[in-house]
């Protein structure tokens, strides 16, 4: 079931995860077994979720999982540490999810026509005519956030995959955009077209819901 | 002198992930933030934005199942082995 991290719970991305894997990779390096499970732990689900944007079967994408982190250490040696752990992780992921060739991403990411907002929310001087009403500083003084949760996971489901790679990882993940870009091979232009289009759906569907409580 | 014209909303709310994620001109940037100065609604949207975004990046992984996790384990221990050569020696 979906849920909210703790507010006090440090995210991944967070101060000290990159300085955390460094040092589990050395003792990885070293041949420990319990700093290799930590990575896994630590990087499970977006690589998962990552693999999930390229094949539709769950089975599949654990099987890329696992055969990345096979790739990772039968390379481990080569890994320089100019980008970080979890970048080098999930490009490696992206490269075999590709070379599986289950769905190869077939689509050019274009400049998608469909706005952000209906555009008959607007009149015709392009203010707006159905202005959206006032509910960031008190979701969760109306809402539980686990009611959220779901929200978005299911409004990411329905992303495009390429949509949805793009937000997870930056929006989820908390990638840097260039992260981002070279973990999927995409333009700077290009990423911030897709996630443009991704927070935007992300926003129209909690409004939804909570315009409906 | 002549200036550039003002944004409208319906701009306003594409170029709202550019404003984010500091992409924008620095003409555009204050364009931008004019508009913001004397739109109620346009600062409505940009915090739901922000919600948006604070809700999405709280959204928890799943934990790796036990089973699963075992998986991974027998990958280490396979690759440990070849590693090590035959005797399962630490390397020289």
């Amino acid at each position: 079931m979906p849920r909210f991290k703790p507010r006090n719970r440090r995210p991944i991305a967070g101060p000290g995860g990159a300085d955390d894997d460094a040092q589990l990779l050395e003792r990885l390096r070293s041949g420990d077994e319990a700093a290799f499970s930590a990575l896994v732990e630590r990087h499970h689900d977006p690589m998962l979720r990552l693999a999930r944007t390229f094949v539709q079967s769950q089975a599949v994408a654990e099987e890329i999982v696992q055969d990345t982190w096979v790739a990772v250490l039968h390379g481990i040696e080569n890994f320089e540490g100019r980008s970080s752990l979890r970048t080098w992780l999930l490009a490696i992921l992206v490269n075999r999810a590709r070379s599986t060739g289950a769905r190869e991403a077939r689509t050019v990411p274009s400049a998608d026509p469909t706005p952000a907002v209906d555009a008959a929310r607007f009149n015709a001087g392009g203010g707006w005519s159905t202005p959206p009403e006032q509910w960031a500083e008190d979701v969760e003084a109306r809402l539980s956030a686990d009611t959220l949760a779901p929200v978005i996971r299911e409004e990411l489901e329905r992303m495009p995959a390429r949509q949805r790679a793009v937000v997870m990882l930056r929006d989820v993940d908390q990638l840097r955009s260039d992260e981002v870009c070279q973990v999927l091979g995409l333009s700077a232009v290009n990423e911030r077209v897709l996630l443009h289009r991704g927070r935007g759906r992300l926003r129209q569907a909690l409004e939804d819901a909570i315009g409906g409580c | 002198m002549l200036r550039r014209q003002e944004l409208v909303c319906q701009q306003v709310v594409e170029l709202v992930s550019d404003y984010l994620e500091d992409a924008l001109s620095p003409r555009d940037r204050r364009r931008f933030e004019r508009h913001l100065a004397i739109c109620p609604h346009c600062t409505v949207y940009l915090a739901q934005m922000h919600e948006t975004l604070r809700l999405t990046g709280r959204l928890v992984p799943e934990d790796l199942a036990p089973e699963v996790a075992d998986e991974f384990t027998e990958i280490f221990r396979r690759w440990s082995a070849e590693r090590n050569g035959p005797g399962d020696r630490p390397p020289p």
